[in-house]
């Protein structure tokens, strides 16, 4: 007899879902498979882990050549090179994670059509992979910030309180894309121009300042990706930039994009399991 | 001692699947058309499937290919999702629907272990804890430090029925694991489904193989169209399979019925199958024993001259054996339509461990073909010696061993 034998009473099998059988299932699961996947990002490569800080500060060291010895872009904008460095690690976790989403669960149809597990967990997966390389990038972004000369400040630790709306985004919009592209094949090409828009719409290579007065707040008020980074500018690079709330208008204005991402979020949450149930048949 | 407890609870279950007709996959369709209705085919896998199964039980489920057997435990795994009807189970689920799926071959064995582990339901800790016994079990100890890329398939074999043997489930719901694999990796099945009931795991077997279901099984259940055809005695519901397969095969008709070189011209060829010394019809022999392939036939013209015959023929479809009623120089009496056949081949198993197939033929005169079947049954071949080729031919072994310039030899078998 199974030592589990007693006591164990039966229970409904609903069938798959997107986050059930158990928050701390849910955990294991994420953290494992995002360990595991991160673990697997450079695996063979020479260098490993390291790439983790070496490509975002490659693609910084053209883009910096590009727009300050070419271009003259960042001549009057204060700590440039740092603002650029920063701006692109966050942009490339998002984009990153997203790009990579989309296909996420068609490519993983052996395991979603032949194990049992709340499906949540793949893009969650692939988030905290992105993450712990964020992380790793984020060192690379304040040994910069040292070595370039900018002062320590203890605005510096408000970071994370942008991290957190950044994730979500992240999360959301990842959950989003792998849904929808398990019925829509036509997802992976939207996604490629979207997110070329979303990165010469929000500040990255260019300051919120270069966006003519009159669009400003429109750019702000639309995309809240633009606030995260006009926010972490203000408290990481140059304490003299406006900063989101003083950008958009007022405290009352700065609703708008937060309101955006819990809509995000919550659409996310409504498409990905009102979905998740057929996906194992429809791959 | 009460009724068993109740592991597994069927209750009128419906699965229909809605298969677009023509592909529609893209936003295109929709945003041009945005209220048609994509017109589908419904497929009904299940209907109204019934069935308890008990604690400690280990339950077949047959049927023809489409039969609904693979989307039964699926719903039953918890990947489909039911349209109608409940599914109840008692304790930890754990589905194999495939061997070693969710491997990642760029990872070590302790790494699959803990993803695998996690995935059945364990904390990585506990994953981690049990990893020592599944190593034991798969006999892997000398290979740790390997990624599992550079394991042999017979390794990675082991470690996929290790940890199905290891799972801490409750309810193990397997599907056609066996589908491939020699006549060592059924060895090795064999092995781990005698350990589960040994462990009185309840296990939900789905396959095609009737050895297996009559070999293991208490009870099992025959899906026909996502209907229950019936539960009960393996040897009953596989020789019911068995019906089925004919029933179908004569409905399909034609003289390209089943395998590509059917015919069916005059006779028609029935059921089969192996019998062993005491007459059970079993799946599979061992070697060295007696056992009779028997063959039923039933003439529907008139055949002058009839030869009637089988041949057994390996995976590969060498043929290893034949033997017909034609004695050389000799007419045989004409057959009269009606007139059923049994044909007995009685023989010795002199054959190496494998798996076999069986064809049967029926001639008029020597070159007319009235009747062929093409792999109409099959039966397996165990043994315990190690063995190399076709025919274990009857021999002895005997290895001398001498050591150069010594005048004692030591000779040992």
């Amino acid at each position: 007899m199974s030592p589990h034998a007693a006591g164990s009473a039966l229970r409904d099998i609903g069938g798959p879902s997107a986050y059930g059988g158990g928050a701390r299932r849910l955990l294991y699961l994420t953290w494992t498979m995002g360990l595991t996947e991160y673990r697997l990002t450079y695996f063979g490569s020479a260098l490993g882990y390291l790439w983790s800080l070496m490509r975002p500060l490659l693609l910084f060291g053209v883009l910096f050549v590009v727009f300050t010895q070419i271009v003259k872009f960042g001549d009057d904008i204060e700590n440039y090179p740092v603002l650029l460095l920063l701006n692109i690690v966050l942009f490339n976790f998002f984009a990153d994670a997203t790009g990579k989403s989309v296909s996420l669960l068609v490519d993983r149809e052996p395991i979603v059509r032949k194990m049992q597990f709340p499906l949540m967990v793949l893009p969650l997966a692939r988030v905290l992979a992105g993450s712990f390389n964020l992380g790793i990038s984020l060192v690379a972004v304040f040994l910069f910030l040292l070595v370039y000369g900018v002062d320590p400040r203890w605005t510096w630790l408000l970071l994370p309180a942008m991290l957190v709306p950044l994730m979500l985004l992240t999360v959301a919009v990842s959950m989003l894309l792998s849904a929808l592209y398990v019925r829509f094949r036509d997802v992976m090409p939207i996604w490629a121009v979207l997110s070329s828009v979303l990165f010469y719409g929000s500040p990255v290579l260019y300051a919120i300042e270069a966006v003519p007065e009159g669009y400003r707040r429109a750019v702000l008020l639309a995309n809240p990706f633009a606030d995260i980074l006009e926010q972490t500018r203000h408290w990481v690079v140059d304490p003299g930039a406006a900063g989101m709330v003083t950008a958009i208008g007022g405290a009352g204005w700065a609703l708008v994009p937060a309101a955006s991402v819990v809509t995000v979020c919550a659409l996310a949450v409504w498409v990905f399991n009102r979905e998740a149930p057929r996906i194992a048949e429809r791959l | 001692m009460g009724e068993p407890a109740v592991a597994v609870d069927v209750a009128d279950l419906s699965k229909t699947f809605q298969i677009p007709r023509h592909h529609v996959m893209a936003l295109k369709e929709r945003a041009l058309h945005p209220l048609r209705r994509i017109p589908v085919t419904e497929l009904h896998a299940l209907r109204n499937v019934s069935q308890q199964i008990h604690k400690g039980e280990f339950f077949g489920v047959v049927g023809r290919n489409g039969s609904g057997k693979s989307t039964l435990l699926k719903c039953l795994a918890g990947i489909y999702r039911p349209d109608e009807g409940a599914i109840r189970i008692a304790g930890r689920v754990v589905p194999f629907i495939e061997l070693g799926v969710g491997f990642n071959l760029e990872m070590t064995a302790l790494d699959n272990v803990v993803i695998n582990g996690v995935m059945m339901g364990m904390s990585p800790r506990e994953a981690r804890r049990r990893f020592p016994e599944v190593i034991e079990f798969a006999e892997l100890e000398n290979s740790l430090d390997l990624k599992l890329k550079n394991y042999s398939s017979g390794m990675q074999v082991r470690l996929a029925f290790a940890l199905m043997v290891q799972a801490d489930a409750d309810v193990l719901l397997i599907d056609e694991v066996l589908a491939v694999g020699d006549a060592s990796f059924q060895q090795k099945c064999f092995d781990v489904f005698y350990e589960l009931r040994r462990r009185g795991k309840t296990v939900v077997l789905v396959t095609h193989d009737m050895q297996m279901i009559e070999r293991f099984c208490g009870r099992a259940m025959l899906l026909h169209h996502g209907r229950v055809d019936e539960v009960g005695e393996p040897a009953a519901v596989a020789r019911r399979y068995l019906d089925l397969n004919f029933e179908a095969q004569e409905r399909d008709a034609g003289p390209t019925a089943g395998g590509p070189e059917d015919v069916s011209l005059g006779v028609a060829i029935g059921d089969v199958w192996v019998e062993a010394e005491d007459g059970r019809r079993v799946g599979s022999v061992r070697q060295g024993e007696r056992f009779t392939i028997r063959a039923e036939l039933l003439v529907k013209e008139e055949i002058e001259d009839p030869e009637v015959g089988i041949t057994i023929h390996n995976d590969d479809g060498l043929v290893v054996f034949g033997t017909t009623t034609r004695e050389p120089g000799r007419a045989e009496a004409p057959l009269a339509p009606g007139e059923v056949l049994q044909l007995r081949v009685a023989l010795r198993n002199d054959l190496a461990p494998a798996r076999y197939f069986i064809d049967c033929g029926a001639h008029e005169g020597e070159h007319r073909i009235v009747a062929f079947r093409w792999r109409v049954s099959q039966f397996l071949v165990y043994g315990n010696r190690r063995q190399l080729g076709l025919v274990a031919l009857d021999h002895s072994l005997e290895l001398e061993v001498r050591r150069a310039g010594a005048e004692a030899a030591e000779s040992r078998r």
